[in-house]
């Protein structure tokens, strides 16, 4: 079994008993998709809503959801993973400081593009945890499709 | 115009590195000012670093920190971001209210507003050295505080300026006070628009 951690703007994906790790999501959104039928999870770490924003020269499809969740199904489903069985799991999106300017609402912004994207591509979002104040970790186990959110405010929670 | 840090010339971060040391020596004679203390500075420490660089450098995602946001508009715009590391909150603290030994991860409001304040002056300090020399008009935002995970507090710079790049000015504080070392870690982040401007009124053209 091996622990496979995602960076900031970057997804991985495995099989179970593999678990995915990643650390302190802020305003970003971890998004947790799983086959439970074959196993095939992965974890993909957005950092920002709409990749067509990005300048050129940066267009780093790993960032953003329209482009990373359609990138991380399809790598799933080369491995044997059906989308038509795929369900999510989502976390993070929070709202680190409070200062009310629409540059700072990324947070709300990335939650609001990953649901919308997941609903185009007819995934079920069967649990989440996201918004507030606070950062977490997510580690995901594709074995029993768990996600365990880690913050300093709430502790432990598996979802 | 630059459109990317790693634009700039060796001549342009040198600039860059003195003005974090004129706000480093406002910042700490206010800090001076504020405790009754004599503050010595040691030599602050100027990076472009990107942003994962940043985070290892400091201890790692995990690593809970005290992240100050103020939000800069005028003639430059962008963000300062304070990340201050547990020693900071502690003698702030106990300065001002006589408190031993705080745990940074459970702060009352009223610690909160302290250490609040002091990143308020801190961020004024360096902001008004580099208006003076810059001849620049620069309005903060009052400043917002957090204390979480590192690579939490990290993502909202990161993300609001992702589309220029990963790159930000990364500024390595070291204060003395009553024998203690207190470091402070500030990002920097002007849009590309504001350091055009600034190198401009610097004199540095090599761009």
């Amino acid at each position: 079994m091996a622990n496979l951690t995602i960076g900031i703007g970057d997804f991985k994906v495995c099989r179970k008993p593999d678990v995915l790790v990643t650390y302190a999501l802020g305003s970003c959104v971890g998004i947790c998709l799983l086959d439970a039928q074959t196993g095939i999870g992965g974890l993909s770490h957005i950092m920002l809503p709409d990749s067509t924003v990005a300048v050129k020269g940066f267009e780093t499809p790993m960032r953003f959801p329209d482009t990373a969740i359609p990138m991380m199904i399809k790598q799933m489903e080369s491995m044997g993973a059906s989308r038509s069985r795929m369900r999510s799991k989502i976390a993070g999106g929070a709202t680190m400081f409070a200062i009310s300017s629409d540059k700072f609402n990324i947070g709300e912004r990335n939650v609001a593009a990953v649901k919308k994207i997941l609903s185009q591509l007819r995934i079920p979002i069967i649990a989440e945890d996201v918004g507030e104040n606070y950062g977490r970790t997510v580690f995901f186990y594709p074995e029993t499709g768990g996600m365990e959110v880690r913050s300093t405010a709430k502790g432990n929670v598996m979802l | 115009m630059y459109s990317n840090y790693d634009e700039l010339s060796p001549i342009a971060i040198d600039c860059l590195k003195e003005i974090g040391n004129i706000g480093s020596g406002s910042a700490a004679s206010a800090l001076s000012e504020m405790l009754g203390k004599n503050v010595q500075m040691r030599v602050p420490d100027v990076k472009v670093l990107d942003f994962q660089q940043v985070i290892d450098e400091m201890g790692g995602p995990e690593k809970i920190i005290t992240g100050i946001l103020v939000d800069l508009e005028g003639d430059i715009n962008g963000i300062i971001m304070f990340l201050l590391e547990d020693s900071f909150a502690k003698i702030v603290l106990k300065t001002f209210l006589g408190k031993e030994d705080v745990i940074v991860s459970s702060l009352d409001e009223t610690d909160y507003s302290v250490i609040k304040e002091m990143g308020n002056i801190m961020a004024g300090s360096y902001l008004q050295a580099l208006s003076k020399l810059t001849e620049m008009t620069i309005d903060m935002s009052v400043p917002s505080m957090n204390v979480d995970m590192l690579g939490a507090i990290m993502s909202v710079p990161v993300a609001t300026f992702a589309e220029i790049g990963d790159k930000v000015l990364y500024i390595n504080d070291g204060f003395v006070i009553d024998g203690v070392d207190i470091k402070s870690n500030i990002i920097l982040i002007p849009e590309m628009k504001s350091l055009d401007k600034l190198m401009k009124k610097l004199g540095v053209t090599d761009g």
